[in-house]
């Protein structure tokens, strides 16, 4: 193949982001709340420059996200952020709204953008439109199979970034939906709703499925009850040539993210240095599977799932 | 009703030009019903590229009549175009567009930039109206999509009143916005609980409506950051620990309604004023899945609201009667959605849903003998004599009365109408109109609001 895929992941501190540099990521997406969508932690823009400094120092890229559906409050805010990330030297931006797009583009013309909608990147020919107006990625959706991913590379006119570990969101909403449930029930609202809260909710008929669900500024996030694992077919997407691999580690302990991070890597350099007799080992996992939150499964998303309409 | 409307005054300019009354039709009765009743344009699903794939939508022969009857009312009709495609879908809709074009559709509704340029390029005299699912909610992305070409941005639905007056100041561009109806609580497109739970695509039109679905909330007792810590994690017996299920916490009681999604439905019928004044151009009711009573009901109570302001706006006045009138075809408790500010607990739905309606449609008036008082109506609904009904209609036909004596075209006279569709004739206490509405009320709703009282 002719490039190197990236292998990227979150990172919810500089502490973090040191950890899983040195256990291989190539690249890290950061940002804070005001202006991304649920990320890990909140990085102000002088701890985004030291990421960049000490990611840049080592070959590594860093990339912000800047996805947030934006209002027009944000908007004023928006010039001076983009500027600030322009300075702090950060490699690209994920966007998903126009006004991003067209900010960046006035502002900081050097900044990469890639373009996000999150479960709306469904088709190449919109990625390749965004393209044309100056995006250089597309981050498909994870409801995408595996034939549509792979299907598409030979037509995408820039370039791919597909998840293939962790969490995917499957439902944002504006309202704040966990308080307004327990002001319905009449009970007090004690502390953070947020990340860290550990909420889940369960549905009547999936008793053993967990969904995480949390708040913040942007609203009301409910997470999948399973963790995506496409690595045993990582070389699909390889051959395919999708350019990054991207790895969600919100909601995992450092240590997991570390475990994900190391199995990738060594998957991706197997690939790398003889594609030909490349072969997935099971044993890339164990540390993975160790360290598996026992009560949510390991599973291939949509990679392999008929889905109808 | 949970409405609160709180009316923010846009100033004295009292707008000259009428917004548009936008209506859905599921299929072509559906059409002419919202049009006759009042729409100004409707919107429809074709049999492609829409997001009701449940929905009875139209072939290209019937949008061609619902266009021809429109036209008659200097109406419009719009074609919900709005799915997110996948490569697969791409190839087939330039055909399909070119397609809308010749049978005279006035514009589509788009979320797939792909689709918008694709228009653009092979079917230039159709609209392209941004759909709702972009969840476009500041200016500057209203002014990209202008500048793309497109005269209609359908904002997403939590835009407030506020943002709305923003965006009409820095952007000279039609904006859309839903005033009644069911909406999702999610921003619109960025929900994929259906795809999750029954694999069935909602951005594709599969949508099973998993947040009208009940849940059990829990708090984990383990901390989730650090439900393991580096130290731990070294030391791997520490997972032996970690039993499934003994670390849920519910977050409910005994006789606590379950955690529930699902939002109650949007009605700015108090809010006209705030409406018209802060200038959206177009004003839409959700539902294609939707009965002819419930188009006809919403549409007829809009209209009368909206040409009532625009007549008089210093002497305008909301008649109660027009929101008993919407009461009667809701099947959900009603809110302002995010126009005044966020939805909270009193917006949202956590109580079982009764989705029955409070009245059914009985029977549609084809003729009316002036001489005799006599109206001939066609069945749409089992009724007899005794019963109360109501007639309403476009026009002002608006009366309650008993049911008389009921006789079939013949003149038989019959205990009951039994029939889908027959023709059924009565005497009727004021003159009615061809296309008047006849409703009675629901029999299972009756008897439950008696048992209340």
């Amino acid at each position: 193949m002719n490039n190197k895929p990236e292998l990227l992941i979150t990172a919810s501190s500089l502490d973090e982001l040191r950890l899983l540099a040195e256990a291989g990521a190539d690249a890290f997406l950061i940002g804070e709340e005001r202006f991304g969508m649920r990320l890990p932690g909140n990085f102000t823009l002088g701890e985004i420059a030291e990421a960049v400094t000490y990611s840049h120092d080592k070959g590594k890229r860093v990339y912000v996200a800047v996805n947030n559906l934006m209002t027009n409050d944000i908007l004023a805010e928006l010039p001076a952020y983009i500027e600030g990330l322009r300075d702090a030297g950060v490699d690209g931006i994920e966007f998903g709204d126009p006004a991003v797009l067209t900010t960046a583009r006035e502002l900081a013309p050097s900044l990469r953008l890639h373009w996000n909608a999150e479960m709306t990147s469904t088709n190449s020919s919109t990625a390749n439109y965004w393209g044309r107006k100056g995006a250089t990625r597309v981050v498909l959706a994870r409801e995408l199979n595996m034939d549509e991913i792979t299907g598409m590379t030979d037509k995408l006119e820039v370039e791919a970034q597909v998840q293939v570990h962790g969490m995917t969101n499957i439902y944002h909403s504006k309202r704040r939906l966990v308080q307004s449930y327990m002001a319905h029930q009449g009970r007090q609202v004690d502390g953070d709703l947020g990340l860290t809260r550990g909420l889940f909710l369960i549905e009547a008929e999936r008793r053993d499925e967990k969904f995480p669900i949390y708040e913040d500024s942007n609203g009301t996030h409910i997470m999948s009850s399973e963790d995506i694992c496409i690595l045993e077919d990582l070389h699909l997407l390889m051959e395919a040539g999708i350019h990054s691999f991207k790895i969600e580690g919100m909601l995992k302990p450092t240590a997991y993210n570390v475990a994900v991070i190391r199995a990738y890597r060594t998957a991706i350099d197997h690939y790398v240095a003889n594609a030909d007799d490349y072969e997935f080992d099971e044993s890339w996992l164990d540390a993975v599977h160790e360290l598996q939150d026992p009560e949510r499964e390991l599973s291939f998303g949509f990679f392999y799932k008929e889905q109808v309409f | 009703m949970g409405i609160q409307a709180k009316p923010i005054h846009f100033g004295k300019r009292h707008r000259l030009d009428k917004p548009e009354l936008l209506a859905p039709a599921g299929n072509l009765e559906k059409l002419k019903f919202a049009i006759h009743y009042g729409a100004d344009a409707v919107y429809i699903g074709g049999q492609q590229y829409g997001l009701r794939s449940n929905a009875d939508n139209f072939s290209f022969e019937e949008m061609r009549e619902g266009v021809e009857f429109a036209n008659r009312y200097g109406a419009k009709v719009f074609v919900a175009t709005n799915i997110y495609a996948h490569d697969e879908d791409v190839d087939g809709i330039e055909a399909y567009l070119r397609n809308l074009e010749d049978v005279g559709i006035s514009a589509i509704i788009v979320a797939d930039p792909t689709i918008i340029e694709i228009a653009l390029r092979s079917a230039p005299k159709l609209e392209v109206h941004l759909s709702t699912q972009q969840s476009t909610l500041n200016w500057q992305a209203v002014k990209f999509w202008k500048e793309e070409g497109l005269p209609r941005v359908v904002l997403g639905r939590e835009t407030s009143l506020e943002e709305i007056a923003e965006i009409k100041k820095h952007v000279d561009v039609e904006i859309e916005a839903f005033i009644h109806g069911a909406m999702c609580s999610s921003f619109s497109g960025r929900c994929v609980l259906s795809n999750h739970f029954t694999d069935r695509d909602s951005n594709r039109g599969g949508c099973c409506q998993s947040c009208r679905w009940k849940y059990d909330l829990f708090e984990d007792a383990r901390s989730q950051t650090d439900w393991i810590s580096e130290e731990e994690a070294a030391d791997q017996r520490v997972l032996e620990q970690f039993q499934l299920g003994v670390n849920q916490l519910p977050l409910y009681e005994e006789g606590d309604n379950p955690f529930s999604m699902g939002s109650k439905d949007l009605c700015m019928l108090e809010a006209i004023p705030d409406l018209i004044e802060v200038g959206i151009d177009s004003f839409k009711i959700e539902g294609r899945m939707k009965s002819i009573h419930y188009v006809a009901t919403v549409v007829n109570a809009y209209r009368q609201a909206i040409d009532s302001y625009m007549a008089d706006p210093e002497n305008y006045e909301l008649k109660p009667e027009w929101l008993e009138e919407l009461n009667k075809a809701a099947n959900r408790p009603l809110n302002t959605g995010f126009f005044y500010d966020t939805p909270d607990e009193e917006d949202h739905i956590y109580e079982p849903e009764d989705k029955a309606v409070p009245y059914d449609f009985a029977g549609l008036v084809l003729d009316y003998e002036e001489a005799t008082g006599i109206a001939t109506v066609q069945q749409r609904n089992h009724f007899k004599p005794g019963q109360q009904i109501e007639f309403f209609g476009p026009n002002g036909t608006f009366f309650k009365q008993q049911v008389g004596t009921i006789w079939d075209e013949e003149g038989n006279e019959l205990d009951a109408a039994r029939h889908p569709l027959q023709k059924i004739r009565l005497k009727v206490d004021q003159p009615v109109r061809y296309f008047d509405m006849m409703r009675k009320q629901n029999v299972k709703v009756a008897s439950k609001a008696v048992a209340a009282i």
